[in-house]
């Protein structure tokens, strides 16, 4: 075969590719994902928009009702699911439109790494962002409202990476979904949020506890496996899926 | 040949249509505790199974275009989900008038009533989304991915809420009440009527979804010899 | 041996066929340059031939196998009509990438190479964002030859390209053919493209009106194809 002179890596991609092809997979996604983070990084342009959105109806809230104990005990959970949300799909519509402007996705779809890869890693890169948002606004969140989130933390933070996987990949998926669409950023929002509120709701009602400084009772704690059991669906299903959304 | 089959279904849904009015108005009497409203569960509950069915053969059909790239197949999904949405619409519509009377609300979060405007909004997403795409080829792969996406969800949806809250009465017909068997066999016949009907509006829309294609790639072929 | 082929490739916009039963077949170590207006089909083709694509009916194979094939996307190297760097990245961040994406075994040092082949090096820590159009340009070359690929897919590769670029561009494409590299490319410039071409097919609405070898009256009048062939 013909390659050129300083090809001599050539031969041994095949090689390494059909070895280790899940191993290679798996670091291709962190490639991506470290591709992504820091071009993110630079810009700050999908986070600082979603933090400043995050913060403006953290205070929004203020307005809506009476900010006394009582009312945040009750409702505190959802409104930090809708901050999630909301700021999250701002980083998510940044996701796969950032590879638009000089035909990046082509030549991410050209290397020899196999799409679901490419997901995992994009998949993965929105999940950082996402989260360090929430936790951003989970901190403003308790200063404002005067919540003392922290008393559960850990569990608290197990809800809130199954939530933000839930959301990171219906996302990433319909982020590729909706790439080459008109009314991109339009779109994206009608399509996710019905999609993720099974997701959303799990997560609400264990976050409201949580944040409260309860320990999960065994009511609300059935939510853990229907959040696990909607994560693994869907990410499988993406998985599966991807191919057929960036390959025509 | 198909619009003979058409018509003829269309006069089938009609005249059982007749007859299962007039059964139900003129024959069946008030029910005990609810009087005269409870009749609309005769299109109430035969309008959210016709849905589901819906999506069960759009679901079936998109998996098919995903396979052989036939699309008839898409012309299928997309048409099924229209009317199916038609008769989900139609489903919370009564639901919400027979609320009204007996419930004295329009509308409640129960999990049912819930579910239902879920199903119907991923549904609504997914026929915007097809709007959005302009080349036939994609928005008949980008749409039947995202049907399938939908599809999952929607025992997701139903079953997460019911956890979360139920309050919808439990099915008369098939969730062990004791119901009179002349009802029973109206519902049944009004099923069919409604799902006669369903048939057609899918067959008719199918027609214009292939007129279109014939439509869109003529003007392909137009831009392509200018 | 064939290096490129297509068997009977129709690729659909709905019901209308936007490429019709294309055949080519480009033996391994020639140029194959597809030639026709706009909208005949030719990004279309090349898209189908590199894997970005999946024809409607028909096959398209690299080396015998599936161009999806992972082993075989190693091996095409594609240049389109973006360039496909990313823009918040530095020159030598966006060669590593891909070196790695590609599992070559040291991608800082292929990267530092194609940088210096294509007179980058100097800035190669400079964000592409801040780049000149000749230097993005250059990049795109360097991102596309940096795996050392044996098959060249180009769309329209000449188009935009300053002088500077053209010569380099095509001092590249000499010696990837001298070392047995394929190469299809798409274009409108028929000067520059016949000169490498070993081969020219001609696409007319979708099909292929003429395939061959590339001839003495072709390079020395690139209208000749289109006068000869028609253009319908």
């Amino acid at each position: 075969m013909g390659a050129l002179a300083t090809s001599r890596d050539a031969p041994a991609t095949g090689r390494a590719a059909a070895a280790g092809g899940f191993v290679a997979g798996m670091r291709q996604s962190l490639f991506v994902a470290a591709k992504d983070l820091r071009a993110e990084i630079r810009t700050k342009e999908a986070i600082n928009a979603s933090l400043a959105f995050a913060v403006v109806i953290l205070l929004l809230f203020s307005f809506a009702f009476d900010p006394s104990e009582d009312q945040l005990r009750v409702l505190s959970g959802g409104l930090l699911w809708i901050v999630f949300a909301f700021a999250g799909t701002l980083v998510l519509n940044r996701s796969f439109a950032r590879e638009l402007p000089n035909d990046c996705l082509d030549a991410l779809v050209a290397a020899p790494v196999p799409c679901s890869a490419l997901f995992l890693g994009k998949a993965l890169a929105n999940f950082v962002l996402v989260l360090a948002v929430e936790l951003v606004s989970l901190l403003v969140f308790g200063i404002f409202y005067n919540v003392r989130w922290y008393l559960q933390f850990w569990p608290l933070l197990l809800v809130l990476v199954l939530g933000t996987w839930g959301l990171t990949v219906i996302g990433t998926i319909f982020s590729a979904l909706t790439v080459n669409i008109r009314l991109r950023e339009l779109m994206l929002p009608l399509l996710v949020y019905p999609m993720l509120i099974p997701a959303l709701m799990a997560a609400m009602q264990l976050s409201t506890q949580l944040v409260n400084g309860q320990p999960l009772s065994a009511d609300v704690a059935v939510w853990l496996k229907m959040l696990v059991g909607f994560d693994v669906i869907y990410t499988a299903l993406s998985l599966v899926l991807v191919d057929t959304v960036l390959v025509g | 040949m198909r619009e003979k089959v058409i018509y003829a279904l269309g006069v089938a849904a009609a005249l059982l249509l007749a007859r299962n009015l007039y059964s139900i108005f003129m024959v069946l009497p008030d029910e005990a505790s609810q009087g005269m409203i409870y009749r609309i569960i005769f299109f109430h509950v035969p309008a959210a199974i016709t849905a589901m069915l819906g999506a069960f053969v759009a679901a079936f059909a998109s998996i098919m275009f995903l396979v052989t790239k036939n699309f008839r197949y898409d012309s299928v999904a997309v048409s099924v989900t229209e009317v199916g949405l038609a008769f989900l619409a139609a489903n919370l519509v009564t639901g919400s008038i027979w609320g009204r009377i007996i419930w004295g609300i329009w509308w409640t979060w129960d999990a049912r009533l819930t579910s239902a405007l879920v199903c119907w909004l991923l549904y609504a997403g997914y026929l915007m989304l097809r709007h959005a795409i302009e080349e036939p080829t994609a928005r008949a792969r980008i749409a039947a991915v995202f049907n399938i996406f939908a599809f999952a969800d929607v025992p997701i949806v139903i079953f997460s809420i019911k956890w979360w809250r139920t309050q919808h009465p439990q099915p008369v017909f098939w969730g062990g009440g004791s119901i009179d068997p002349a009802m029973k066999s109206t519902a049944v016949l009004n099923l069919v009527a409604l799902m006669l009907l369903a048939a057609v509006l899918v067959l008719i829309r199918l027609r214009q979804e292939e007129v279109q294609r014939e439509i869109d790639s003529l003007r392909r072929y137009a831009h392509a010899v200018v | 041996m064939t290096a490129v082929a297509a068997e009977g490739v129709w690729k659909f916009y709905g019901d209308f066929p936007a490429l019709r039963d294309i055949v080519l077949e480009t033996e391994a170590g020639s140029c194959l340059a597809l030639i026709g207006r706009n909208g005949a089909g030719k990004t279309t083709l090349l898209r189908i031939l590199a894997g970005f694509n999946r024809p409607g009916r028909g096959r398209v194979s690299i080396f015998g196998k599936e161009p999806r094939d992972t082993a075989t996307r190693a091996r095409i190297g594609f240049i389109g009509h973006g360039i496909s760097v990313y823009d918040e990245l530095s020159a030598f961040e966006n060669l590593c990438l891909f070196g790695r994406l590609y599992n070559l075994a040291d991608p800082a040092k292929a990267a530092l190479e194609w940088l210096a082949r294509t007179g980058l090096e100097r800035v190669k820590d400079g964000l592409v964002r801040e780049f000149s159009r000749g230097m993005r340009q250059r990049l795109a070359v360097a991102r596309a030859f940096l795996h050392g690929p044996s098959v060249l897919l180009l769309d329209e590769p000449f188009t935009a390209l300053d002088d500077r670029a053209i010569a380099m561009l095509q001092t590249l494409l000499r010696d990837a053919l001298a070392t047995g590299c394929t190469i299809v490319m798409s274009t409108h410039q028929l000067r520059e493209a016949l000169e490498l071409a070993t081969h020219v097919a001609l696409l007319n609405r979708g099909r292929v009106v003429f395939h061959g070898e590339r001839t003495a009256e072709m390079a020395a009048d690139p209208g000749y194809v289109y006068a000869r062939y028609g253009e319908g």
